[in-house]
């Protein structure tokens, strides 16, 4: 019969490695579901992996996709850290787009620098009002963050496809469920010319910076910690709990928030029922590749970007189905958590059956 | 014929001895009851004979037969069935559902009810097969346990302190209910340190201290100041007259009360004491007596009335931990890793836990990560924590180790008042006396200390005043130079009505 032992001390040189393993597991893996499908495997490991790097415009596209998921995964690897489980930020991504958009439509067309940053802290005050529906039946009745966050996903995701085909639609667009193009004013400035690189990315660096220093000098980042890892010894310190949650999951709401914005504002420039692609998440997946840390997180998300695109360039010309990139997505998270189990536990087998 | 004989029972854990050649018989019909205080090895013990532990040496007959269960399942197949002190129920599924999950051949589930019905009626414990466990109360949920234990026919039947849970009415009922098992033959093993019961009880006694058998009696013959005194044995170390001059009041606590947030705690009942400059009051009282809610209190972690705690004159009942060490109360609570420190922290990160208001470790919301680290270092050295640097994780220090560093983050603060729980739990006798010294040195220079424990000999040798805690209240304080075992024993005894008539006589 198997059984864990928890091991003394985990190692740290394998907490840093496992995450390569992870990506290299996933290749193997993928490889083999890639081969099952009837595709060259190594053909399809290169096209993802490889080929992004090697075409100029792929490489920028590689900051559209990861400026988000960096953004979103920053702000869950707060509450992550404190054992406040937000699985919500796709809906908090969504209703940030929502209100960022809605208030540059509420400006069209008038002009002014003034206005993105309006739209952006309307998108983060969107994604943060929504978070703070888990946080608050968390503190007043004890709810479980991870269902009502988890559920809000589909509420913003409906209300934005309602808003799209109503108050929000565009009036000279031929009854589509769609909003008006945002105007100039409205859309974020690209920062490398010729690509969809937009302002976002300098923020989601920006975030990664901020967050590192959060959590290594600031007193808030060392209760945030101090209440993941030992909650009576937070309570102990003086930490209030309830501060603490409502802190974790309004920040990773108002940056998932701020990402949704980001998208509407910058690549898709409208809004459409077809914004959330998942985006928050993926991020979850980010935040763990990362070891929850701002660094990994930052390295991860370029990772993750790299499924995005050359799953992309895969199903063009592979013709993959659209879910093996999921998939593919998903086995990374799980060969990681996996490899995780290993660290801190060691497998024994024992004959006798344990009562 | 015997039905269980014990001999030679011994089991070492790292560092402790819980048994020590424990041997006694128990007969067929007869309540036997097991006496000792908290780490006597009672635990332990009972866990052998269940199959959960195994002895490293010592052998067990079961009638006459050798008896050595690797398992509670072949302890159950033998006759042997347990009552825990803490249940195992599912609240969602009901009673009937809970039996049969804890059965190893469960009948169906119609066969199964009507058998729940007749053993409930039969031994007085009315119990509804089909009520779902959450709606039960605590004492209808120790007769599931019963009944799942009856339901198996056992012989000897050992029960872990049923009483801490009940009122006094489901004592009188659960005490029929032994009685007539005793009565159809089945023993009963009885765990409790509740004297009075075991006298009105149990036919037979075996006290259990330090792991080893130091008298077997008859608790009818005994009073329960004799009993108490077999328990914690006659060699205490009384204290000497000290010299000591105490000053002003620097805590008080009034009249505090506090209901348990945990289904097995206790609820705190008028608590009222005060400690002066210099003095150091002892807390005795065996665990699960309110030291956890008491605890809880002092620290801040649990609001109370504003006037129920008064740090030199001022209220701070609903004062924070952190706002109640900037003005001087400063805690220790019992659990080194995850409640005194946070375990995979460094010895800094750890420092600046308590440090962070008092030691100003912080500057405009940011760590000052250096005179964090110099005050880590500081508790290092001035306790002499064996450690190879600050940057140590908490965990991996030695319990003794980790012990000094977190009683010397507080003392070193130079707290007005200081309270700590079980100071020297689980600590090497060297470590163990360097603690007491310090705590001695702080009241020396003035501060007010209140200690915790279990540990009657560490009491009586570093208090000046003394009480008990037992069952939420507290005995009165009395200078700790004038008492004597036998009044110990009365105060543990639970007789803390007649104790403070006496006092205040």
């Amino acid at each position: 019969m198997l059984r864990l032992e928890p091991r003394r001390r985990p190692s740290k040189l394998m907490l840093g490695l496992t995450p390569v393993l992870a990506v290299i597991a996933t290749m193997i893996a993928g490889g083999i579901l890639f081969a099952i499908l009837g595709k060259n495997p190594v053909e399809a490991i290169r096209i993802i992996f490889i080929d992004p790097f090697l075409d100029p415009f792929s490489r920028t596209e590689l900051l559209v996709k990861g400026a988000p998921l960096v953004l979103i995964a920053i702000g869950l690897s707060l509450g992550f850290r404190a054992n406040i489980w937000n699985i919500g930020a796709e809906g908090q991504f969504v209703i940030g787009a929502l209100a960022g958009g809605a208030t540059g439509l509420a400006f069209y067309p008038m002009e002014g620098i003034w206005i993105l940053p309006v739209m952006a802290i309307a998108g983060a005050a969107g994604g943060f009002a929504w978070a703070m529906i888990p946080a608050f039946l968390k503190i007043r009745f004890n709810a479980n963050e991870i269902l009502v966050s988890l559920m809000l996903v589909y509420v913003a995701i409906l209300l934005l496809s309602a808003l799209v085909s109503g108050p929000l639609r565009d009036p000279d667009g031929f009854n589509f469920p769609e909003s008006r193009l945002f105007h100039d004013s409205a859309t974020l400035p690209i920062i490398i010319s010729g690509s969809r690189a937009h302002a976002g990315v300098l923020v989601a660096l920006a975030s990664v910076v901020i967050a590192y220093v959060l959590l290594n000098r600031h007193v808030l980042g060392y209760q945030i910690k101090l209440t993941g890892q030992a909650p009576k010894a937070a309570a102990f310190a003086g930490v209030n709990a309830n501060r603490i949650i409502a802190i974790c999951l309004g920040t990773s709401g108002a940056l998932a928030g701020l990402a949704g914005m980001f998208e509407a504002a910058g690549p898709v420039g409208q809004l459409v029922p077809a914004l959330p692609v998942g985006y928050g998440f993926t991020a979850i997946i980010v935040a763990f590749l990362g070891r929850l840390n701002p660094i990994g997180i930052l390295l991860a998300g370029g990772v993750m970007a790299l499924t995005y695109i050359g799953g992309e360039t895969a199903q063009l010309t592979l013709s993959l189905p659209a879910a093996a990139i999921s998939v593919f997505q998903g086995m990374l998270l799980f060969f990681l958590l996996a490899m995780d189990i290993l660290i801190t536990y060691r497998v024994r087998i024992r004959r006798t059956e344990v009562a | 014929m015997t039905l269980l004989t014990i001999e030679g029972l011994t089991k070492a854990y790292p560092g402790v001895l819980a048994n020590d050649h424990v041997s006694f018989t128990i007969e067929p019909g007869e309540i036997h009851a097991l006496l000792g205080e908290n780490g006597a090895g009672k635990s332990t013990l009972v866990k052998m004979i269940y199959g959960l532990v195994r002895p490293d040496s010592g052998r067990m007959a079961l009638h006459g037969h050798p008896f050595a269960p690797h398992k509670p399942g072949e302890a159950r197949a033998a006759g042997v069935s347990m009552v825990f002190q803490h249940f195992s129920l599912f609240e969602a599924l009901t009673v009937a559902e809970n039996i049969t999950l804890g059965m190893e051949n469960a009948p169906p589930r119609a066969e199964l009810s009507a058998r729940i019905r007749d053993v409930s009626q039969e031994y007085g414990l009315p119990l509804d097969p089909d009520r779902l466990v959450g709606d039960l109360s605590v004492g209808e949920r120790q007769r599931v346990e019963i009944v799942r234990c009856l339901l198996q026919n056992p012989r000897l039947l050992i029960m872990d302190e049923p009483t801490s849970v009940l009122t006094p009415q489901e004592v009188d009922t659960l005490f029929q209910t032994l009685r007539k098992l005793s009565a159809e033959g089945v023993a009963i093993l009885y765990i409790s340190h509740k004297l009075d019961e075991i006298r009105t009880l149990c036919q037979r006694a075996t006290v259990l201290r330090g792991g080893k058998v130091v008298a077997e009696c008859t608790p009818a013959d005994e009073t329960a100041r004799s009993l108490a005194e077999m328990m914690i044995g006659g060699e205490l170390a009384m204290p000497k007259a000290r010299s000591f001059s105490p000053g002003e009041p620097i805590l008080r606590v009034m009249e505090l009360s506090l209901p348990s947030q945990t289904p097995f705690g206790t609820d705190l009942d008028r608590i009222t004491f005060q400690v002066r400059a210099g003095e150091i009051l002892g807390i005795g009282g065996v665990a699960g007596n309110g030291q956890d809610e008491l605890m809880a209190a002092l620290t801040g972690e649990r609001a109370v009335a504003e006037e129920m705690i008064v740090l030199s004159g001022r209220h701070i009942g609903r004062t924070g931990p952190d706002r109640r060490r900037i003005l001087g109360l400063l805690t220790a609570p019992e659990q080194r890793l995850g409640h005194a420190a946070a375990p995979a922290m460094s010895l800094t990160e750890n420092a600046f836990l308590t440090g962070r208001s008092r030691q100003k470790l912080d500057s405009l919301g940011f760590v000052n990560r250096e005179s964090t680290r110099s005050f880590a270092r500081a508790i290092i050295e001035r306790f002499d924590v064996r450690t190879p640097g600050a940057a140590t994780p908490a965990q991996a220090l030695s319990g003794g180790n980790l012990q000094k560093y977190v009683i010397g983050r507080e003392v070193l603060q130079k707290p007005a008042a200081l309270v700590v729980n079980q100071p020297t739990w689980g600590v090497d006798a060297a470590a163990a006396a360097a603690i007491r010294q310090s705590i001695r040195d702080l009241a020396a220079q003035g501060s007010a200390v209140v200690v915790i424990s279990q540990d009657l000999d560490e009491l009586m040798e570093i208090s000046d005043t003394f009480a008990v805690l037992a069952g939420g209240a507290l005995s009165v304080p009395q200078p700790a130079a004038g008492l004597s075992v036998e009044k110990i024993g009365l105060m543990m005894g639970g007789n803390l009505a007649e104790e403070a008539d006496h006092a205040e006589a």
